[in-house]
């Protein structure tokens, strides 16, 4: 034991849920300081519950462990009231694994997957004791490094990192390793040259070696400032070719404490080209690269049996995309060393195939289904590119009712480009037609529909789409909600939930913003606020008091449609995908022309595998069966609703009449 | 046949929660593949059941769990009758040792007859307290003062109401055992029914209140006297209390 836990030991039972703080997780591996091994702190910048499940960081953690020339412990951002003790005893934020100071690592590499949790990185490297600007850093502090899907616009981030790590990140990090290794080993030096050794690596951005230009307000350019020869002009952004080669985590962590998705998780593929246009995942993910189903088999079943676990989700951005997913559930049902094992399928396609997957392996404890047609009007999925045609969940709906689920969940979102009114209240129409749906079968269905307000991402074709006000998406929240009023009987079922528009403007100005939110960032936090992405913490006022102190605000940085040739503040980093393909793909959702899977279907040359001399790895030449969403299908017709609504069972003397 | 189980509950792992237990242990017998009797119904549990709860932060020598095993292993009542029940349950508990965190280890195994719950059979525990910055004639004093109280009325609050609860009855033994380097240690047998007083509870009781470091319920007994009983035994019993009785 490290010296940091008698003091920790000593405070924990001051502080809520100290499960949290104990590490203990079955697969945590004790490591072996050395001088000459890269010290590595992987963190998550929210709670242990949140944080601990997350894959990637995960992955990385085994891989580095694996190395002789590495060791990797865990973090994770400590609750407000452990915060504060930390800061009331003198103590520093500590690994979990052994409680070892986060000061004594070389490295604090922070996973990204929200854009609200950037004022808990800066509260994590302060409580490490290291200053949370990176020119303020000696040559002695750790590197602090982030990476995860919102490190692809890391600029609002550039005064607090050292380096943003692009892409997939199995390979970069021993590249990585490897660089710092020999810096150890040569005695080290100026922090200043070690940052220009870090560009040298593929995927490495190091913002200080870079300049970002402003006029009349906006920004210009970012690019290598001119005494940095080893910043390269883009970034790319790192691809594993093969997922085959990577079977992580093979021993995923079992915490002793409750914490969300605690089952064990399969990775199935990754990369999605769907090409939902709102989607950053499907973006930059690119391209399609799936598990052999016999990996995925082994995974399955050899997790089963480490952990104990009796659930595993097979995860991917679509999992009833894998080929042959009909045969590897049925066979990790069918096996007995598994024991009684329910499979989950985290993102489910609207189809009735889907929901015949679903049965297969929820034999009990039907309560829920959840499908995200994401829009309420065939126009508007048209608009997005999720070709969902109404038939297509309204089969998915009466299959999950007929097989006795009981609830139906419905994502939306609002305030997509070109949405009118009646697409805002086509999310009402479309839920009330799946309760319809649902009195065939049941007495009392309930169908949950939970709208978001959109946020547009970067390396999306939406990236030039000006985000609705946070005036404007409470208006259609507002619609909603008056619509339900004004027809409680003929909702009845319908529940409706809302994302609070304060935080989707926020989440706005993060995802796009440029280095002028590092000071706006920093002045937020430093007024407290942290765990921005609680709704209990979270607090407008304070972003709005620090824009303004920086002379900014939202309808310039977040509202504002931006202009085919502006400068983004990514545009020095690359997810592969051409800058003309995404205008392209936006003119066609301007036009509401939809774009078809290039999994089965023709390159459209997005990019991001010509770029990079990758493809899709996909088993199946073919759509899977039932594939909906476009794929093969006759889209003329995505907005009619079939006829399908037969008699359903006696018990009722009137049956809902569904007029088509 | 239905098991019980003494463990340990030691070290980091005091800081996680009864519940947290009660899951720690569902994975466990999972992954020694050790069969467990499930429930019925649309959500199959495992049939285990827990003794009294523990306070996250109290380390234990007597934790229960008693479980309904359907393993071939273990279910053959004739081994554990006619001697060889030392070896079935070293196997038993070894293997769950394996598959259990660092902190938690199996101490003791034995076949029961379906009966009372543990909850319910339980009617007091015996806790090891340090108390920092403390002397140890001060502590004598403290000890002195709560036993020679015929009343320890507390105000408490339960579910949203004040209620007003004498505690001295279920203080049925104190004293103090020793120094520690930083202080004492403090040695109670605490009554569980109809609801258990907690340690922390007693020490603020009384003034001056003292804040423990470390708690650890050393016992389990499901009866008072001196042939009192635990549900099962430690292997190596303890030694008879050396301390002042109430």
């Amino acid at each position: 034991m490290s010296a940091l836990w008698p003091q920790l030991e000593r405070v924990l039972s001051e502080v809520q849920k100290p499960a949290r703080y104990i590490g203990c997780e079955d697969g945590m591996t004790i490591p072996d300081h050395h001088p000459d091994a890269v010290a590595w702190l992987l963190l998550y910048p929210d709670t242990y519950e949140v944080g601990l499940p997350n894959q990637g960081l995960q992955i990385l953690y085994e891989i580095l462990n694996e190395r002789p020339d590495a060791v990797a412990e865990r973090s994770y951002a400590p609750w407000t009231d452990m915060a504060e003790v930390l800061r009331r005893e003198g103590l520093p934020l500590f690994s979990v694994d052994t409680h070892r100071a986060a000061g004594d690592f070389d490295v604090l590499a922070f996973n990204l997957s929200a854009e609200l949790v950037f004022t808990n990185v800066l509260e994590c490297v302060d409580l490490a004791g290291i200053p949370v600007r990176t020119a303020d850093r000696t040559d002695d502090d750790p590197l602090v490094m982030v990476g995860g899907h919102c490190a692809y616009n890391p600029e609002p981030l550039a005064d607090f990192v050292d380096a943003a790590v692009l892409g997939d990140g199995e390979e970069v990090v021993g590249e990585i390793t490897e660089v710092l290794a020999a810096w150890k080993a040569a005695g080290g030096g100026r922090r200043s040259d070690l940052h220009r050794l870090l560009a040298t690596v593929t995927g490495v951005y190091v913002p200080s070696l870079y300049e970002a230009t402003f006029a009349s307000g906006r920004l210009t350019k970012v690019a290598p400032a001119p005494e940095s020869v080893e910043a390269v002009e883009v970034v790319e952004k790192r691809t594993v070719a093969d997922l085959a080669e990577w079977p992580y985590p093979k021993q995923q962590l079992v915490p002793v404490t409750e914490v969300v998705h605690d089952r064990l998780n399969v990775e199935v593929f990754r990369g999605c080209t769907r090409g939902c246009r709102f989607c950053q995942a499907g973006m930059i993910t690119r391209p399609v690269r799936e598990r052999p189903a016999d990996q995925v088999r082994t995974m399955v079943a050899e997790g089963l049996r480490r952990t104990g676990y009796d659930e595993v989700a097979l995860t991917s951005l679509s999992t009833a995309d894998f080929s042959g997913i009909e045969q590897v559930v049925a066979e990790t049902i069918a096996d007995d060393a598994c024991g009684q094992v329910s499979v989950s399928l985290p993102s489910l396609r609207v189809d009735a195939f889907t929901v015949g997957i679903a049965a297969e392996i929820q034999k009990a404890r039907r309560t829920g289904l959840t499908f995200a047609p994401e829009a309420g009007t065939w126009r508007m999925r048209q608009v997005i590119n999720k070709l969902i045609r109404e038939e297509d969940l309204y089969a998915a709906v009466e299959a999950a009712y007929s097989q006795g689920w009981r609830r139906v969940k419905l994502y939306f979102l609002t305030g997509l480009p070109t949405e009118t009114d009646e697409d805002t209240l086509g999310i009402l129409r479309m839920a009330r037609r799946c309760v319809e749906v649902g009195r065939q079968h049941l007495h009392n269905p309930s169908v949950t529909v939970s709208v978001g307000g959109f946020v547009p991402k970067p390396f999306t074709p939406f990236q030039w789409f000006g985000q609705n006000t946070e005036i404007e998406l409470r208006r259609k929240v507002g619609l909603l909600r008056d619509e339900l009023k004004r027809d409680t009987k003929g909702y009845r079922g319908v529940q409706l939930k809302w994302h609070d528009p304060k935080a989707t403007a926020i989440e706005g100005l993060l995802s796009r913003g440029d280095r002028r939110l590092g000071p706006v960032i920093e002045d937020v936090w430093r007024s407290g606020g942290v765990f921005q992405e609680w709704g209990e913490h979270f607090n407008l006022e304070l972003w709005m008091a620090a824009l303004e102190r920086q002379g900014l605000t939202l309808e310039e940085m977040v509202y504002r449609h931006r202009v085919e040739d502006e400068a983004f503040a990514w545009d020095h980093l690359s997810a592969g995908l051409h800058r003309d393909f995404l205008w392209q793909d936006w003119r066609d959702a301007l036009e509401s022309v939809g774009l078809e899977d290039c999994r089965w279907t023709p390159c459209y040359d997005c990019g991001a595998c010509t770029g990079y001399g990758i493809e899709h790895v996909v088993a199946s030449a073919v759509p899977p069966a039932g594939g909906s969403q476009g794929t093969g299908q006759d889209l003329a017709t995505g907005g009619e609703v079939p006829v399908l609504l037969t008699a359903g069972p006696a018990r009722r003397k009137t049956m809902p009449v569904v007029r088509v | 046949m239905r098991v019980r189980i003494r463990f340990h509950k030691k070290g980091k792992i005091r800081f996680t929660s009864h519940r947290d237990v009660a899951r720690i242990w569902e994975r466990a017998f999972r992954r020694a593949s050790i069969g467990v009797a499930y429930s019925q119904g649309f959500s199959p549990r495992q049939k285990l059941s827990f003794g009294l709860a523990l306070s996250t932060g109290y380390e234990s020598e007597a934790e229960f769990l008693e479980v309904d095993l359907v393993d071939d292993r273990f279910c053959d009542e004739g081994i554990w009758m006619d001697g060889g029940g030392s070896h079935v349950g070293t196997t038993l508990a070894e293997t769950l040792s394996d598959v259990l965190p660092v902190g938690i280890d199996v101490v003791a195994v034995a076949p029961v007859e379906k009966g009372d719950s543990l909850q319910q059979a339980v009617v007091a525990c015996t806790w090891a307290i340090e108390v920092d910055n403390i002397g140890l004639s001060d502590a004598e004093g403290w000890v002195a003062d709560v036993l020679s109280r015929s009343k320890i009325v507390v105000e408490r609050e339960r579910k949203g109401k004040p209620v007003v609860e004498d505690l001295r009855p279920q203080v049925h033994a104190l004293g103090v055992t020793g120094a520690t380097a930083t202080g004492v240690r403090l040695l109670a047998d605490l009554g569980t029914q109809p609801r258990a007083l907690r340690p922390s509870e007693l020490l603020v009781a009384v003034d001056p209140p003292l804040a423990a470091r470390t708690v650890c319920r050393m016992h389990q007994w499901m009866s008072q006297g001196v042939d009192r009983e635990e549900p099962l035994m430690a292997p190596v019993s303890p030694a008879p209390p050396a301390w002042v009785s109430a």
